[in-house]
């Protein structure tokens, strides 16, 4: 809590990568940008030319990088929001944007805790920021990641996440399909997953589960049936459906 | 202001749904909450409001239940910007419940099982401003929405109607909650834009 104001900063796009054909991430540069936490989201305002605005939240998913400001925007069929930014915005538009926001969605580099990290789907954005900042603080805690999608096609940040990062154990779910020869059919997430991909309770680690509101609302059963206590285990639920 | 964002249109307006600012829409009822979603069997349930004196006045489930209901249709605005309108709850007003507690203090600190806080004013919680909910659109409120009950004070932003409320503390001094700790306004007020601190 440090009582400064969040303003609305014109924050103009410099970079597009694809994540996956529906799925892609913008780079912001953002003028005067606070910094952040990994794990915290901004709001995102547009607005038409009649004077007609509308904000979304979006996680972001990269650590603090002076004026850059990185978000993976899902397309969500039909929505005002997600198909404008994941399609229309170009390099050079620019958008209205103020965060951060969240602070109990965190992880700080200073955290000794072994952590686990569940996503489902989009939920990967705010943990990958995770990932991200304890690579670049050289931190040793030891992290895994637990990644529940439809099919392989899905996956954010594919090749990155492929690459060796010693500390970091990364298992992929399937709940519809699967690579050729992948041992576990497809399906939801269960407590054998939860039970092999990520710690034991004793171990007490710090739990951050984000995704769509019915998948966190399982994976956290999950955790707590598990013996985890509820007060390490942080949620996001991106919504809106489910629940 | 002046902002336009190019080429983006947005929804067609219904121009007879009025919002408050930076509201969109919604028709299911989306779920926000900091953690696991806490599961209180009914005979263990309990209410209780915590005077600044330190008198507790207590309710089981079944006391709860034997008190006059009301069964208001309100509209929600949530933080993360979506409203979903008349929406229809049945529970006990506030004021049934603070019938015979005697305070004056002007502050209240709502905690819940699970260990989740929120702040508010006393004023806010009177007057037919709030109640502790335990049915939505006619059948038992779903756990994941805060059940078995919740407070309910539609007039501010969502996070005020603490979920799985156990209990409210009259206090003499203002006590922010968790979100309100967490960077979050402390009053929130949807019409007024309160979503942050400093707003
Ligand atoms: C804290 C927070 C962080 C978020 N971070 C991200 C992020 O990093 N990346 C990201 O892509 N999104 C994120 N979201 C979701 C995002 O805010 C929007 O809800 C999403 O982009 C859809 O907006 P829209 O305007 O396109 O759809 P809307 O016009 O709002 O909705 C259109 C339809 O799609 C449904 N719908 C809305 N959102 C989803 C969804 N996520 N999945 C499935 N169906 C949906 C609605 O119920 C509705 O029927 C986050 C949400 C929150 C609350």
């Amino acid at each position: 809590m440090n009582g400064r104001r969040l303003v609305w900063r014109i924050a103009r796009l410099v970079e597009i990568r694809d994540e996956t054909p529906s799925a892609r991430t913008l780079v912001f540069q953002i003028p005067d940008w606070p910094g952040h936490l990994a794990g915290q989201h901004v709001d995102i305002r547009l607005t038409a030319e009649d004077g007609y605005s509308t904000q979304r939240s979006y996680s972001i998913a990269a650590p603090a990088d002076g004026e850059r400001v990185e978000l993976t925007i899902q397309r969500v069929p039909d929505g005002e929001v997600s198909p404008y930014l994941s399609e229309e915005l170009a390099v050079g538009d620019e958008v209205e944007i103020r965060g951060p926001v969240g602070g109990w969605f965190v992880w700080r580099p200073d955290g000794t805790a072994p952590v686990l990290l569940v996503a489902g789907g989009s939920g990967i954005v705010p943990l990958m920021a995770m990932i991200r900042a304890r690579r670049q603080a050289g931190s040793r805690t030891p992290f895994r990641l637990v990644y529940s999608l439809r099919e392989p096609g899905e996956r954010y940040y594919a090749g990155e996440l492929r690459r060796p990062d010693p500390g970091l154990d990364v298992t992929y779910l399937y709940t519809r399909v699967v690579p050729d020869g992948w041992a576990r059919p497809p399906g939801r997430l269960t407590v054998a997953d939860l039970n092999t991909g990520g710690w034991p309770a004793d171990f007490t680690p710090a739990c951050y589960v984000c995704g769509p509101t019915g998948f966190v609302e399982t994976a956290a059963d999950i955790l707590l049936a598990m013996g985890h206590d509820a007060r390490a285990i942080k949620t996001e639920r991106f919504g809106p459906t489910g629940g | 202001m002046g902002f336009i964002s190019r080429g983006f249109h947005g929804r067609p307006r219904d121009e007879g749904v009025k919002l408050p600012p930076g509201q969109y829409l919604v028709h299911d009822f989306p779920v926000l909450s900091a953690g696991p979603t806490p599961r209180v069997p009914l005979d263990r349930w309990e209410f209780a409001i915590d005077t600044e004196d330190g008198r507790t006045h207590r309710w089981s489930w079944r006391e709860l239940m034997a008190l006059p209901s009301e069964t208001p249709t309100v509209d929600l605005h949530c933080v993360t910007k979506w409203s979903k309108l008349g929406t229809a709850w049945k529970g006990v007003s506030l004021d049934t419940l603070f019938a015979d507690v005697e305070s004056s203090a002007e502050y209240a600190l709502v905690y819940s099982y699970g260990g989740y806080t929120t702040n508010l004013p006393v004023e806010d919680l009177l007057d037919g401003k709030a109640w502790i909910v335990y049915e939505f659109d006619g059948e038992e409120l779903a756990a994941a929405h805060g059940g078995p009950a919740r407070l309910l004070v539609p007039h501010l932003y969502l996070w005020k109607s603490a979920k799985w409320v156990q209990g409210i503390r009259l206090l003499n001094e203002d006590w922010p909650g968790f979100w309100e700790t967490a960077g979050y306004h402390n009053y929130g007020d949807p019409w007024r834009e309160q979503r942050y601190q400093g707003d």
